[in-house]
């Protein structure tokens, strides 16, 4: 996806702004989501009594700028499909704040979301379940049409059939049921039903993780060529790091429910800050034989993501992360932009100067997850963190909050003691 | 696992006063809304006011429906004395009622019929049970084989031929024609042989519909397991098949089947009342049914609780049975 | 075991049969064909690769390809207990430590299975039966190939747990597969699979449903324990970058048929199959600078009922018409080799394939 007519990330005024001009200009912002919650109840016992709940989204911020694409990575349970349903309202939020156009959508009916529904539309992961067998694919891509009462020019059956050529079918197979056809064809078929009443925002989740490899590549194609047809604006859901860094502009980063990281794809890639897309990126397998044997630079993250109904205190990471200190323990690190696009919440960050300095011993978990890092990774991360603090020591960049150093130091003080 | 069997205990208690009182209300209330007069339907048709006004002093039937209902539950565990004037009947606990019409208390009947119901519920179940499942694993295992057509077919007829037509068939044959059997019932502490004897035939007929039902559920869910996953895995191991199908297989095939029997068993002992009927055994099937035929309601709520208690016991038994079976259901 | 003595080509060569393998596993000219209302289902159609113990055999290929049919063929798993389902048709020669198990006696094979070869599945809470605990399973598959008691072999169950990296094994022991997590579940998979100490360990899409912090767990476990076990070990897999983690050698499957085959470097880095460098050009690559566009293979895969005639991969094929006289139509090609101990089945000389790969496909990826 490298239009250049694409936004580039630069900020604009215009967030928020209730301009409700038809199409929103390349840049400026189209979606825009605070404080995002989504709490599924844990109810239990004959009173269905509430004993707990899963903290599937535990408050998220985000923009999406009209005609960018935004990656959403993170490993299973990380929320991030449950992102997707509630930026599509497809679910309620239970607390936050959704902004479509300038317009808050988080609470509307059925009813107050239905002209919403031809600006936003969803595409599914699996092409097998999410279309109707008993139906024809000439009804299903038409369905929306009939659902908002549109009739477009020419007849419903040419413009589903001119839709089905857009996404590579051929038109003829319009009275073909959803068997007759493979899973990457079903893929495209979903993709045309969603693209239907010329929707504005495409919330994709997982669209290629049921294809195979080479049927992958034609879908992730097409999803690029209609973006710069028609000037689509994509949230794409993956757990495939290399799709979404072929897909995204922007990219953000999961973890138990929080974003953790939300960067240029470049800047991302490149330099990742956070410890846990650090991991992420260097546990995908590179298929190229001849690094086989230079794995130093592998991080094993130790065990299991732990239980989004009762997470983590502090950085929800700190329990299977090598930096981890005290204040990770204690202090939940917030969402913050430590370098133009590239927002962080990490108290100790890789490649940039350490956010939490004088807090410098490890927690015990830390000392045993970093066994499974290797000196190689360790240095060369100490390094560049001292590198950069010099750098920007130079700059205004630093203002370290007083308040906080001093609790940190305090936590720091304590889990030395717990480590005698 | 104790956690679990106390939670299923303590909602079927809950369950039980539930139904109580739900059988209670159609069988007093739902007349009254109707405007039934229940007092003259003890009596009888023609009925002298008097009399009328009698039974329903000493039912009770002119007080408020919660003291009704009190009385009622009171009666279960201390007995209950009805007076009116100087008629007086006494009905010892547990005291499910008192029937006007053949003039004995309900619980007498009830333990008199029950036994001879469970034995045909019981017997039959361990005959289809074992024919039934017999028949599904040979059939999944065999499956597109003349064997398993065949044994499909029996089952499909199983299932299709009401009681009444194989048992008067079995009858028939069996013990009016070839006169193997004497068709009369002999209760159990009087002659094993006897009660055997008298119980075999009943017992196929109703398997014979019920080993049908579990053909075919066992043969579905056999050959679903057969298809998963963890069979292959077994199979991996280099385990011998008949462990992976006595083994690994049926455990899974169990669970369906179990609950099945579950509801089965408790709607039997409720009353097979066709093959009581049928076969003329005095069970609770055959005493419900002449209750409905003389309007006896006491002995119809006394049965109708019996059945429902007999549903209870038997779902908790299936469900700690399941629980045993399926480890995940242990979390619920 | 029964001894053929048939006169055959020389080794290496996709058919043909020879009598004495000596390689630890061979597979000639395997078929496995299912009868179907539709038609036969050609979902392995003469198979042919060695394997050396101590060694990884990569299979790469997309779904339908055979990969997964290949594995449960060298398993016996298509004759074991399929109830009157149509039997499949399996042809060829499998040749494990010198026994032949397509001939050999079915008891015998079972007896194979589990202890000389063992497998672990693509998806284990499926794979695993929910009502045994994990050590319940663990044990049953020492037991069947070691008479010992049950004491004896759930300290063995233990001490595998310990090994595969389950924290307090002693006590997870007794848990069941719902109460671990997905990637602990695939380690109690591999404890179980590695029981008895197989020679030959088929891993079908291990890390698939793992998620990738996890499979790198897996992967790194797989590849310590085939080191310390010394086993063979053959990958099947739709991701390269797997294949590219623990093979040796690669085998890429299309249509029932192997159409490259040879050393990871070689497949990798010296392609000579135009299916292959569809996979490769088809894959976004973290490890690379952002490509423009991906290269993907056009339509879709092929049934296996109609393969299409001449080489299978001729209708998604960009370089179909670069031989002459339409014989990628109405030729099936077969392996030749292209390198030492790397063979590809194409119709096109190994010069245009080599000017091709060098001046088209490699600079773009």
């Amino acid at each position: 996806m490298t239009t250049p007519a694409k936004g580039d990330g630069t900020e604009t005024s215009a967030a928020g702004a209730a301009t409700l001009t038809k199409d929103a200009a390349a840049g400026e912002t189209l979606l825009k989501v605070t404080g995002l919650q989504k709490h599924f109840p844990i109810k239990k016992g004959l009173l269905q009594r509430q004993v707990g709940a899963v903290r599937a989204v535990d408050g998220i911020d985000f923009e999406v700028k009209a005609g960018e694409t935004l990656g959403v990575v993170g490993e299973s349970g990380c929320g991030k499909s449950t992102m997707g349903r509630l930026i599509t309202r497809l679910l309620e939020p239970t607390a936050g704040k959704v902004e479509f156009e300038g317009k808050d959508i988080t609470h509307l009916g059925v009813s107050g979301m239905r002209p919403l529904r031809r600006d936003v539309q969803m595409i599914f992961q699996d092409p097998y379940s999410s279309l109707n067998p008993r139906h024809t694919i000439g009804t299903i891509v038409g369905a929306p049409f009939r659902l908002q009462g549109v009739e477009p020019a020419g007849g419903i059956k040419k413009e589903v059939q001119r839709l089905l050529e857009v996404v590579g079918l051929n038109p003829e197979h319009y009275n073909r049921y959803p068997h007759e056809f493979s899973g990457g064809q079903r893929q495209r078929i979903g993709i045309a039903r969603a693209l239907a009443l010329n929707p504005k925002l495409v919330v994709a989740d997982e669209p290629v993780s049921a294809l195979d490899v080479s049927i992958q590549a034609q879908v992730v194609n097409l999803l690029d060529d209609l973006q710069q047809e028609l000037g689509l604006t994509y949230v794409i859901i993956a757990h495939d790091l290399s799709v979404v860094r072929h897909v995204s502009d922007r990219i953000a980063v999961m973890y138990l429910g929080k974003i953790v990281e939300l960067a240029d794809r470049e800047s991302l890639y490149r330099a990742p800050m956070h410890p846990y897309t650090k991991a992420l990126m260097s546990a995908v397998p590179i298929p190229d034989p001849r690094r086989k044997h230079a794995k130093s630079e592998r991080i094993l993250l130790k065990g299991d993501v732990p239980s989004p109904i009762s997470p983590p205190s502090g950085c929800r990471f700190h329990t299977r992360c090598w930096k981890a200190t005290e204040i990770c323990r204690t202090t939940e690190p917030p969402l913050i932009e430590l370098r133009p696009a590239q927002q962080v919440a990490c108290h100790h960050p890789e490649n940039f100067e350490d956010q939490a300095p004088q807090d410098t011993v490890l927690l015990t978990a830390a000392k045993e997850a970093s066994a499974f890092v290797a000196d190689e990774v360790l240095a060369a991360s100490a390094q560049t963190s001292v590198a950069v603090a010099a750098e920007a020591n130079g700059s205004t960049e630093v203002e370290a909050d007083a308040d906080a150093d001093a609790d940190a130091d305090a936590d720091g003080q304590e889990s030395t003691d717990r480590q005698k | 696992m104790l956690a679990y069997l106390i939670r299923r205990l303590f909602a079927a208690a809950v369950m039980l006063v539930v139904i109580i009182l739900v059988v209670f209300g159609i069988f007093f209330l739902v007349p009254k809304w109707a405007g039934v007069d229940i007092a003259s339907s003890f009596v009888g048709k023609q009925a002298d006011p008097a009399a009328v006004e009698a039974v329903r002093q000493k039912l009770g039937l002119s007080d408020p429906i919660y003291a009704q209902v009190w009385e009622f539950f009171k009666g279960i565990f201390a007995g209950r004395t009805y007076a009116a004037g100087g008629d007086v009947t006494h009905c010892s606990a547990p005291c499910f009622g008192y029937s006007f019409r053949s003039e004995q208390a309900i619980w007498p009947v009830l333990t008199d019929r029950f036994p001879v119901t469970l034995g045909l519920a019981l017997g039959a179940a361990v005959l289809w049970l074992i024919f039934g499942i017999a028949a599904g694993v040979l059939s999944a295992l065999k499956r597109g084989s003349i064997w398993d057509r065949g044994a499909m077919v029996v089952a499909l007829s199983g299932v299709s031929l009401p009681i009444y037509f194989t048992g008067l068939l079995s009858l028939s044959v069996f013990v009016f024609g070839l006169g193997w059997f004497d068709g009369q019932y002999t209760p159990l502490e009087e002659s094993f042989t006897g009660w055997f004897g008298g119980m075999i035939l009943p017992w196929i007929t109703l398997a014979f519909l019920y080993a049908a039902m579990y053909a075919r559920i066992t043969r579905a869910t056999m050959l679903e397991i057969l298809g998963e996953d963890y069979i292959r895995t077994a199979r991996a191991k280099g385990l011998k098949e008949q462990t992976v199908i006595g083994k690994h297989a049926m455990r899974s095939t169990m669970t369906p089947i179990l609950t099945m029997l579950g509801m089965d068993l408790g709607a039997l002992i409720g009353g097979a009342i066709l093959t009581e009927t049928t076969f003329n055994l005095p069970g609770l099937g055959q005493a419900v049914l002449n209750a409905i035929k003389n309007q006896d309601l006491p002995v119809i709520l006394g049965v109708t609780l019996i059945t429902s208690l007999a549903v209870l016991i038997a779902n908790l038994v299936v469900d700690v049975l399941y629980a045993v079976i399926d480890p995940r259901v242990r979390l619920a | 075991m029964t001894e053929l003595s048939k006169t055959g080509a020389a080794l290496g060569e996709p058919t043909g049969t020879s009598p004495a393998p000596t390689s630890f596993l061979e597979v000639r000219d395997l078929k496995v064909h299912f009868p179907t209302d539709d038609g036969l289902v050609k979902s392995v159609d003469g198979l042919s690769f060695q394997l050396e113990k101590g060694k990884t055999l990569g299979i790469v290929g997309e779904s339908g390809s055979g990969k997964s049919v290949t594995s449960l063929g060298i398993m016996g798993l298509h004759t074991a207990g399929q109830y009157g389902k149509r039997k499949a048709q399996i042809s060829g020669e499998i040749w494990l430590n010198g026994t032949e198990l397509l001939s050999a006696d079915p008891d015998h094979v079972r007896k194979l299975r589990g202890r000389d070869m063992a497998m672990i599945f693509q998806d284990p809470l499926s794979a695993l039966h929910p009502y045994y605990t994990i050590g319940h399973q663990i044990v049953e598959a020492y037991r069947i190939h070691h008479k010992v008691d049950k004491k004896t072999a759930k300290r063995r169950a233990v001490e595998m747990l310990d090994r595969v990296g389950i924290p307090q094994p002693d006590k997870r022991v007794d848990s069941y597969p719902h109460e671990f997590s997905g990637g602990m579940r695939q380690r109690a998979m591999i404890a179980m699979s590695l029981v008895n100490n197989p020679e030959l360990l088929i891993a079908d899409e291990p890390t698939t449903a793992l998620d990738v912090t996890v499979q790198a767990q897996i992967l790194d476990l797989i590849r310590d324990l085939q080191k310390e076990f010394g086993s063979a070990v053959i990958i099947i897999t739709h991701d390269l970058g797997v294949v590219a983690e623990l093979a040796d050698d690669i085998l890429v499957m299309y249509g029932g048929r192997c159409v490259e085959r040879g050393p990871a470097e070689k497949v990798f880095y010296e392609p000579r199959h135009p299916y292959t460098w569809g996979l490769l050009g088809s894959m976004p690559r973290l490890d690379r600078e952002q490509q423009e566009r991906l290269i993907p293979v056009k339509g879709s895969p092929p049934s296996l009922i109609n393969v299409p005639s001449g080489c299978a991969f001729n209708p998604r094929c960009p370089y179909a018409d670069v031989p002459k006289d339409n014989v990628t139509r109405t030729v099936r090609p077969e392996l030749s080799e292209v390198g030492s101990r790397h063979w590809a089945a194409c119709h096109m000389t190994q010069e245009q394939r080599e000017r091709i790969w060098t001046e088209e496909i490699a600079p773009k990826l």
